[in-house]
């Protein structure tokens, strides 16, 4: 399944909260895209992957908007 | 998973930020996680509607001088008699920052466990009437109990 969190505008920890409650109501295999506002997301996405056993897919980041695909591992 | 444990002693705004957002983001690292409240932190965990208890007139003075919850605390520094903290509020709220009771409420929605002191509540007259719900009431063994198998222990 493919899921979509629009965490733009949210301050940290908004966009991982975010990401651990869709997470854990995912099955294994399941993407996740979400788009962050918060710059310090893009480390915090790593780590958090790292720490959580989930793989990131992709990460962009387009006129401020950081973009990520994760799967659910 | 792994545990942290977060020791809540200060009731100042801005260091209860700080340690209810690291609680905020080791839940959602899928990480356990137990505040401890206890002095000044306590006031965090108050009500913040006046309820009705007996109390001796200490701790009614304690009761009236103490922020009453989460919403009513002042800044470790630059507070200004309350002038400093509204600055601040308005300037989180216009950058989206969660208020500290939201970050309450989100933590204890994700699972964080919340304790409060009971010889600080004896101590500051705060009655278990007065606390917030989902908390549970106990002393130093108990979160040392928790601490032992925590790997990060914070003292706020």
């Amino acid at each position: 399944m493919e899921k979509y969190i629009n965490a733009r505008g949210l301050q940290c920890p908004g966009p991982i909260v975010e990401l651990f409650k869709v997470a854990k109501a995912s099955d294994s295999g399941d993407l996740i895209t979400i788009e962050v506002t918060d710059s310090g997301f893009k480390k915090d996405l790593a780590a958090w992957c790292k720490k959580t056993g989930n793989e990131l897919v992709s990460i962009v980041e387009e006129e401020g908007v950081i973009k990520a695909v994760v799967k659910k591992g | 998973m792994s545990r942290k444990t977060i020791i809540m002693f200060s009731g100042d705004l801005d260091k209860a930020m700080a340690g209810l957002i690291i609680a905020n983001g080791a839940a959602a690292m899928g990480d356990e996680v137990t505040i401890f409240f206890t002095f000044w932190g306590l006031n965090l965990l108050r009500k913040a509607q006046k309820v009705n208890v007996r109390k001796t007139f200490m701790e009614k003075m304690f009761g009236f001088m103490m922020p009453r919850g989460a919403d009513k605390l002042g800044l470790s520094k630059m507070n200004f008699g309350g002038m400093g903290k509204a600055m601040m509020k308005d300037i989180m709220r216009k950058k989206n920052v969660n208020s500290l009771p939201q970050l309450i409420s989100t933590a204890q929605d994700m699972g964080v466990k919340f304790i409060a002191c009971t010889m600080s509540m004896d101590v500051m007259g705060i009655k278990p009437e007065e606390i917030i719900d989902g908390v549970e009431y106990a002393g130093v063994a108990t979160y040392l109990g928790e601490a032992d198998e925590a790997n990060v222990n914070l003292f706020i």
